[in-house]
Parts: structure tokens; sequence; C-alpha cells
């Protein structure tokens, strides 16, 4: 063993019969013999070393100042300049820092591998609870305390101590307030229309539209397969701006299928389509996903985000996934000039549960729907069975 | 030039002779004959022949490559369980028969939940053929013409450009649910897979909206207009020109791919590169210089 070793203190005192047994059973092998390193042993290739470890760092200096130059050199975003088919601004600010980490860190490890002392050392575990003393002290001293703030003493001044600091939680009680309205008060106040959790902005007679495009459908133009991104006319007319406007076109998204008649299994899905053409909502019943990954064939919609499946020919129903309720559909009708229109508003909310929603069975959905809009719903051509 | 003057010159002295009218009617009557007789496409009894000629060709390649699954007159055929062997082909168009059989879809090599694409089997013009024999069966959509479809047919950039971005707000509307927002494909049920379009021939773009082949909606000129289609193609075009701004794009599949590529890549680099410093020593077995050792 090398003579330059510290000595180090193998044990402490706390349990010397403890250390006894241990040492009679295992024998201190003591340490390995010392390897020296070449730049211990070379004074050039400690020199080299240096220049080595000074270099990466220089190396690292120079990536973090490309950094810089390519951040403001470099025209960023969409139109910006491009390298290799790449974006030049992403790609050299990535490169530059990236290189910039991995230059310091080689300058590090090399630093501390070739030239930071190398000697072992050995340090014993110590028990982790102070010693009875130490603890014994910290217990006056405690005490002391308690007595000489009086504490104990003046129980009214702790109260109101308590107390006060208690009635802190109330001011931030307070501005949950400012979390927004309750469902209850929207729905109420109707700042605009379909507001509130139970609707959307869909009505009797209001014509079904394609997204983007705006223009209304009729029966005639969808063929056996087609799969129409509808909204209502609503948001294309220019009645609603700005937030209202968005909420409004996302609630009330819809999804257009026309399927062979024959192929709905379900009496409500049929009372509620038109020639084949069904309306379902496009927000999931799970976590309100956009949905309309529909397989013609089988009539099934897909929701991407975790696979719950609904059959549209038979009231959007729950066939696999973790979505809890059924997909509610739009009532449809045709108004007198022929265009596909809503028979009313969605019977029951769209989108994703919530603490006061109910679920239905779909035949009492109906029973409610027929009391309240069968009747006007015959001038546009409603009738049960089918149209 | 001033000879050309003096012949019209000398024709114009005699334009109102009385036999002038009746000689220019002449010519103008036998220079229009000759010209529709010289230009006007063939006949109608010629092309009714030739597209006799052409069905039966295609009934012969159809009997031959289709019928065993789609019947020997395109029926489709029904096994005895009640499921469906090969659909019926009455109705479905020329244009669907130059999707399937231009992307090799058809004939199948195996049915399973995800039909192959693959090379073609047929040339042009047996597909052609193949396609007249199916039109023939039921009133269908008919194979579109290249203006219909091809986004270098525009008039102007001006109208490529304003076809770019309605084409990318119908596309993001219609198509992303599928096939993701670059185009790129996805899954679907069961084993299947909405393909990548970023390889597909505009021509078999429009085919599919118009036909809806496999388990793909149908997007009929009713539902997505004409021109709307081929603003959706002009958009899926542009896409391919557009640089990764990004950095690598790791097949456009979003978060699946980049945390792969994060966690397996990115830390396993690392880790090796950990256990590679820890696994090699840099000592020797060179001793100090006046050591005992």
């Amino acid at each position: 063993m090398s003579s330059d070793l510290s000595e180090i203190e193998k044990h402490d005192d706390s349990h010397p019969e403890l250390n006894a047994h241990t040492d009679a059973l295992l024998p201190d092998p003591g340490m390995h013999e010392h390897h020296w390193r070449p730049t211990d042993v070379d004074p050039k290739a400690e020199k080299r070393a240096e220049r080595q470890v000074s270099a990466f760092f220089g190396l690292s200096a120079i990536c973090s100042v490309l950094f810089v130059v390519a951040y403001f050199a470099i025209e960023p975003g969409y139109d910006g300049d491009v390298w290799l088919g790449f974006g030049a601004s992403n790609l050299a600010l990535g490169a530059s820092l990236g290189f910039a980490l991995l230059f310091l860190g080689i300058g590090v490890i090399q630093w501390a591998r070739k030239l930071v002392v190398d000697i072992e050392h050995s340090e014993d575990r110590h028990p982790a609870a102070s010693s009875p003393a130490t603890r014994e002290a910290a217990l006056t001293e405690l005490k002391a305390a308690l007595h000489e703030s009086g504490m104990a003493r003046r129980p009214f001044i702790r109260n109101a101590m308590i107390g006060s600091a208690a009635l802190l939680g109330l001011p931030a009680i307070v501005m949950l307030r400012d979390l927004g309205e309750t469902n209850a008060q929207i729905t109420e106040a109707q700042p605009y229309p379909g507001a509130g959790l139970e609707h959307t902005v869909w009505d009797a007679g209001v014509r079904v539209v394609r997204d983007v495009v705006g223009t209304p459908i009729r029966p005639g133009d969808l063929e056996i397969g087609d799969l129409v991104n509808a909204e209502p006319a609503t948001i294309f007319d220019g009645s609603l701006h700005g937030a209202p406007l968005q909420i409004a076109k996302s609630k009330a998204a819809t999804i257009l299928l026309r399927m062979d008649p024959n192929d709905i299994d379900n009496d409500v899905t049929r009372n509620w389509s038109v020639n084949g053409i069904v309306a379902y909502s496009k927000i999931c019943t799970h976590v309100g996903c956009p949905i309309s990954l529909n397989e013609r064939t089988t009539h099934h919609l897909l929701c991407p985000c975790h696979q719950s499946t609904f059959d549209l020919a038979d009231h959007g129903k729950v066939i696999f996934g973790p979505a809890g309720r059924h997909l509610p559909q739009l009532p449809l009708g045709v108004d007198a000039d022929g265009f596909l229109v809503a028979l009313s508003d969605y019977p029951e909310p769209v989108g994703v549960s919530y603490w006061e929603r109910n679920t239905y069975d779909i035949d009492e959905i109906f029973d409610d729907w027929s009391k309240d809009h069968a009747a006007d719903a015959e001038q546009y051509g409603y009738k049960e069975g089918g149209q | 030039m001033r000879l050309l003057n003096r012949s019209v010159g000398r024709l114009s002295r005699h334009r109102r002779r009385p036999l002038a009218g009746a000689a220019v009617l002449l010519v103008a009557l036998l220079s229009t004959g000759g010209a529709y007789a010289a230009l006007a496409p063939a006949s109608q009894a010629e092309q009714e022949k030739d597209n006799a000629a052409l069905v039966a060709e295609g009934k012969e390649l159809f009997m031959i490559n289709c019928s065993t699954c789609h019947g020997s007159n395109g029926e489709g055929i029904t096994t005895q369980n009640g499921k469906l062997y090969g659909p019926s082909l009455i109705g479905v168009g020329a244009a669907s028969v130059d999707f399937q059989v231009g992307t090799g879809r058809m004939p199948m090599a195996q049915p399973g939940a995800q039909v192959e694409v693959k090379d073609p089997s047929f040339n042009q013009d047996e597909i052609d053929a193949l396609a007249a024999y199916v039109a023939s069966l039921g009133p269908g959509p008919a194979v579109p013409e290249p203006e219909q479809y091809d986004p270098d047919t525009f008039e102007s950039e001006e109208e490529r450009e304003a076809a770019v971005a309605l084409g990318g707000q119908i596309f993001l509307t219609n198509c992303t649910a599928c096939h993701n927002f670059t185009g790129a494909g996805g899954a679907m049920p069961r084993g299947g897979e909405a393909p990548s379009i970023l390889n597909t021939d505009p021509k078999h773009i429009y085919q599919a909206m118009l036909t809806g082949p496999q388990s793909m909606d149908t997007f009929s000129d009713g539902n997505i207009s004409p021109e709307e289609k081929k603003a959706v193609i002009a958009y899926v075009e542009s896409m391919k020109e557009q640089p990764d701004y990004g950095g690598f794009n790791n097949g456009s599949l979003g978060p699946v791919t980049e945390g792969i590529v994060a966690w397996v890549v990115g830390l396993g680099v690392l880790v090796a590169f950990a256990f590679w410093i820890a696994a090699h020593t840099t000592r020797t077995n060179q001793t100090k210089k006046g050591s005992a050792k």
C-alpha cells in the first residue's frame, strides 16, 4: 500500500461488540495495490491531457458563440432558410447547443479521469441517529423555547394566531369563484344561442351544411357510403363571432352518413333518418375527441384517442372501448326547399359526461323527444317509422 | 408583304361582281366541311364499335382474372354462411376499376384485414378494357380527365395557391382523421390501416375520393365538389414540397415515433456512452519514478 494514502478511521465507537464480531468473521482485506495513470507518471502525458481538456472547453465555447450567430443570422419559421430539406434555423440552433453541451461534458469527464488526483479512499458508514447526548440537548432547548415564548401560559394569543392562520385559507377558496360561471348560470343567462352543457346551436329547421364551405345539402347529393363533416348553417350566417362562434362550432360538430336504409337496425335511428342518412355528434362521449374515422362497410365509428367504437346503424351504441354512453343522434328532416335540416337540437347533451348528467335509455330519450318535438317536426317531413 | 397587298387588292376589286358571293360561299362550305372531316372525332358508329371491342376484351380479362370472386357477370359472390366473398361490381364504375387495378390492389393476393398495394398486374390498355367492361354493367363514376385532378393544370399560380388554401381546410376536416394531418396514414380497427397518400398518383387520390375503396367512406361529387377535390389534391401535392422545418419528421406519425426516438435512441446512446466511460480504465502498469515499486 502506498504510504501517501491517508489513514482513515475504520470504525466509530458506537457498537464495539458488533465491530469485533464482524472483524473476526471477515478480516479487513485492505486496499488493492494502487496503479498509476500515464498522466501521473509521465509529465508529457499530463501536458497532453491538459491541452486536450482545454481544447474541448474551447470547442464548447465556439459552439455557444455559433448558437448566438445562428440565432440572429438565420431566418426561422415557415418560408425561412432551408438546408438539406430541414429548417436551417432549428438545425443550426439544435446542433450548436447540443455540441456546446457535449464538448463541455467530454471536457469535464476527461479532466476528472486524467488529471484530478486519483487515490482510493474508504469511508465507513456511521449510524443515522445522533448520539444520545445531542438528542437530550435538543429536547432541552425545545422545552426552554416553549417556556420562554409563553405558548403554554398565554393560550388566548396562541389560539388567536392559529385562528388567523386558518382564515388565510378563505381568500384562496373565495377566488375559486373566478373559475367562471356555473353551468346552471350559463344555461339560465343564455349569453349566446346554445350556451351551456345541455344544448347546442342546433334547432328545429336549422339547415345541415358542409363544414368549411358552408353549403346546404340535399339528400340526393349523397350516395350510399358518403360521409360528410357537417355544421349547422348558423355557424356560417355571420350571426356569431369570436369565442361564442368557436364554442358553438365545436359543440355542434356533426357527421352525416348515408347508408343503405336496410342496414339501420334500430327504430329510433330509423325515425331520425332521411333515406338512410343519419347524423351523429362528432364529439366522443369519453373525453371529447372529434371523431370521423368511419368504416364504410361496417358503419363503425372509431375514436382515435382511446379506440371507443360506436355503431352508427344502431343509435351510436358503444361496441368497444372506454366510452360510457352512446353517441347522441341528431334528428333529421327536409325543409320546403329540399335541404336537410335538424328537427330539433340534439335530444341529449353532446360531449363528455359531467356531474349532473343522467344516462337514459335511447327509447326513453325518444319518448321525451316525441312529446316535445314530433308535432313540430311534421312540417319537415317527419313521421315515425322513417322518411 | 407588298406582293400580298397587291394580290389582295386585285381580289378586292372583283368583290362586287355577281358571281363573287356564290364563289365565297362555295369556298367557305368546302373549307368547313373539309376541316370537319379532317378534325372531327371518329363517328359515333365507329366509337361504339371501338367501345364494343374494348368491352369484349375487358370481359375476356375479367372472366380469367376477376370472376372467381366477383362472379362471372360481376354480380358478386356470397358464401354459404352469408359472408361476402367478392362484392358486386355493378354500378361501381370505371373509376373504381382504374383505382383498384391501377394501384395493384386488385387482383387481390389473399383476403385479409388490409388489401395490399403492389405493382399493377395489368398495363394501362388492359386496365382500360377492364374498366370499360365493368362500366358496361351499370352506370358509375367514369375515369376523371387530367384537368379534373392534375394540380399542374391550374391556369395561374394564384389560382393554385387559392386552391391549396381551400383544399387544406377540406383535407384537415375530412381526411386527417384517418390519413394523418401530413397524409402519412394511420391504424384502423381490426388490423386495417389507412394508407399513406404521399406517394399516391393524383388520379388515384381523385378516384379514391370518388369511389370510396375498401373501408374508406365515399366523398362523391355531391359531398365534395370536383373543384374541391382538385383543391384537396393540390394541397396534398403542396405538402410533398414542404421542407421539414422542425427537423427530422420520424415518419410524421406523431408522439409514438418521437417518443421511441427520444427513449431508445437518445437515452440509449447516453447509457451506452456512460457504460463505455466506466468500462475503460485510464490506469496503466507504469510506475512512478522513484517509487518503491
